[in-house]
């Protein structure tokens, strides 16, 4: 029976058809996605990385709410242009705690992978309610309603972090009951700006970089 | 069959809602695309409100044209080929309203949460876990509605553009479903099963083809069933068409980690994607080429068909942008380009292009046909091909200049081996790039306002014209 005839019968069959597209289309994830989900290098934390706290978190989130990764990346490529301006390149063990990655496609501004400790809180702080007082050609919106919101108005952060720690990141029940008191008194400002000095620290803290 | 079979006539009302939402929702999200493209040129413009902040309405903008424009646009012509290559009514028509209500209120309030600020952030499935169940629920019934109409056609031959759109049915729901595993935390907010770097290589796989299977996949279906019928010649290929669905289905799904180029994923993975990416080529291109030699012996009537002007100048978008792909998948290519508006150039070049017009070309083929009268005004959809043709080269043109440019800056280093150029003046120098944008777009959506204003003027105030499918027994083999 040649290709054609076996072809013939296919295209005679919904269900046939069906199984062809299912098995063949299936192939390509199969190799490429299953062996990755089980490369231990790829989900084990190196030295100093560690789980978010609770306000980093707030601010991580706050960070997809406002889709910063439509315009910034968090991804420093291996290559010499890119080590010189933004700092160490990007390896998979310091991501093991961000669900999703927020690796970026996009950089209609700077990379912010290695961004914390660069600038100060009070940088930020001016940066983020009026870009352009900083950085006068600055395309980026303004943030000012960050200013003026708790950063758990609605009480979610124990929430928040029992979802975490059921899919294993390590924390306790402890860091859970006593999470909403350690944000109590702050804005999404403060807890953008925890996130931002979060970044990438693994890596920099410490080093002459 | 029975005696009722003369009472007997296709489902197209549906199909009718369909196109008049898609059309809504490309003036809805191309208005969004440009306004954003305005906040690049003037950043006051988000005037301070959450709502329209850049991140936030640029969300909006890729939801609405993929998912109100693109999606909608597929299943209605889905349900309007599937019919006449199978020679019966839809199955299951109640099934079907409850796809088009589900999926259109889907949309609309996927829309309202994403400007909410309700983002899962994986790019292109952006919504939150409550509509992913909700997509699902939609997904299978649209599946079961065509795969149960194919089920019972009296043509023998299943036609090669039901295996295009089955192929997008299958594929963007396994996709759909990997993908968006995710675990709530409320009921607006979940994390990701997957994290990091194994997150990053589950999303591009579903990236990627989603754009494989949506926005190139299903819109072949759209052409293989269009195509033939406005040219009114057979496929050139039949032969072709085989090899080409079948080399496109097992080698799209490969090419996903072409996104991840340099990015901390292993390096196997990467270079299948390249490997994998260059193949694609040529199912594309026999695609490509299959779709210019149908219409090759009909070129006379683009002087008098603007529907068909469309179309083929889609093909050579297809083209375009099929070729430019496995360029850009090559790693030192990508080094350049990725991260910068050269994607954003391609992905328009596609999308644009290849997508909008095919889509365009076909609405106003099948319009004035559910009509049953003429197009309102061919003089105008003279002036929306200019218009869409002018719009979108110099889209191109634009995000081409502007991230060639941002490549080469950015990797520029001086002779003592640091960085020649801050990343501000490189932003700086993007200023005339995003202007030109800016205008191109506007060109592009001035467009598809003039063919909003042309159908609706088409169809107004008629029902949609009832056919029969033909009458007889099982027909021998299916023509084009």
């Amino acid at each position: 029976m040649n290709l054609l005839d076996l072809h013939k019968r296919i295209e005679r069959s919904s269900g046939l058809l069906i199984f062809g597209i299912l098995v063949v289309a299936s192939i390509g994830g199969l190799v490429q996605i299953v062996p990755s989900l089980y490369q231990e290098s790829l989900s084990t934390p190196t030295e100093g990385v560690v789980p978010y706290t609770p306000l980093e978190l707030l601010g991580r989130d706050i960070y997809i709410r406002e889709s910063c990764s439509s315009c910034h990346s968090q991804q420093i490529r291996p290559l010499l242009a890119e080590v010189r301006r933004y700092g160490p390149y990007s390896r998979a063990d310091e991501f093991v705690y961000d669900r999703p990655f927020l690796w970026g496609s996009k950089r209609t501004g700077p990379d912010l992978h290695r961004v914390g400790g660069k600038y100060t809180d009070a940088w930020h702080r001016v940066h983020m309610l009026n870009p352009r007082a900083v950085v006068p050609s600055s395309i980026m919106p303004a943030y000012p309603w960050l200013a003026e919101r708790a950063a758990d108005a609605d009480g979610s952060i124990a929430a928040r972090l029992r979802a975490l720690q059921r899919l294993g990141h390590p924390y306790t029940d402890e860091d859970i009951a006593g999470a909403a008191e350690t944000v109590a008194d702050k804005t999404e400002l403060d807890a953008v700006i925890a996130y931002l000095q979060s970044l990438g620290r693994a890596r920099t803290r410490g080093s002459s970089l | 069959m029975s005696a009722k079979v003369a009472a007997v006539h296709y489902e197209d009302r549906i199909v009718t809602a369909f196109t008049a939402a898609a059309v809504l929702w490309t003036v809805f999200g191309m208005l969004a695309g440009v306004y954003v493209a305005a906040e690049l040129v003037w950043p006051e413009l988000g005037f301070e409100q959450p709502w329209l902040s850049f991140g936030r309405l640029r969300t909006v903008h890729t939801h609405s044209v993929i998912f109100g424009f693109g999606v909608s646009a597929l299943i209605g012509t889905a349900f309007y080929s599937v019919q006449r290559t199978s020679h019966v009514p839809l199955f299951a028509p109640r099934l079907a309203w409850f796809v088009f209500y589900a999926w259109q209120a889907t949309c609309v309030l996927g829309a309202l949460s994403l400007f909410a600020g309700i983002n899962a952030s994986k790019e292109y499935a952006e919504l939150e876990w409550p509509f992913d169940v909700a997509i699902a629920a939609a997904w299978i019934s649209f599946a079961v509605v065509f795969f149960g109409t194919l089920a019972r056609r009296r043509v023998g031959p299943i036609y090669i553009s039901n295996w295009f759109y089955g192929a997008l049915i299958i594929v963007v729901a396994m996709l759909h479903v990997v993908n968006s595993l995710a675990l709530p935390a409320t009921l607006t907010k979940s994390y990701s099963l997957y994290a990091g770097a194994q997150d990053a290589i589950v999303q591009w796989w579903y990236g990627h083809n989603a754009v494989g299977f949506l926005l190139t996949g299903g819109f072949l279906g759209m052409l293989y069933y269009f195509l033939p019928k406005q040219a009114e010649q057979p496929i050139w290929s039949y032969r072709l068409s085989i090899v080409a669905f079948w080399a496109f289905v097992y080698t799209y799904i490969w090419a996903g980690p072409h996104h991840l180029h340099y990015n901390a994923i292993p390096e196997w993975v990467q270079s299948l994607g390249v490997v994998m990416s260059l193949i694609l080529l040529a199912p594309s291109w026999a695609t490509m080429i299959n779709g210019v030699m149908t219409v090759s012996g009909a070129w006379r009537k683009l002087k008098v068909d603007p529907a068909l002007k469309f179309v083929v100048l889609s093909l050579a978008f297809y083209g375009l942008a099929t070729f430019e792909g496995p360029m850009m998948a090559i790693r030192s290519v990508n080094m350049l380009s990725h991260f910068t508006e050269w994607t954003i150039g391609h992905v328009h070049s596609g999308a644009l292009g290849w997508n909008a017009l095919i889509t365009f070309g076909t609405f106003y083929y099948l319009v004035p046909r559910l009509a049953g009268r003429p197009l309102w005004s061919a003089g105008l959809a003279n002036v929306h091909f200019w218009l869409a043709l002018a719009g979108v080269m110099l889209y191109v043109i634009a995000m081409w200049g502007a991230g060639v440019s941002q490549g080469l800056l950015w990797l520029s280093l001086d002779e003592l081996g640091e960085v020649r150029y801050g990343f501000v003046d490189v932003m700086e120098a993007m200023a005339p790039y995003y202007a030109l944008r800016l205008v191109a777009g506007g060109l592009f959506l001035a467009g598809a306002v003039l063919m909003a204003v042309n159908l609706w003027r088409t169809m107004a105030g008629i029902e949609t014209v009832r056919v029969a499918p033909p009458a007889g027994a099982l027909a021998a083999e299916s023509g084009a």
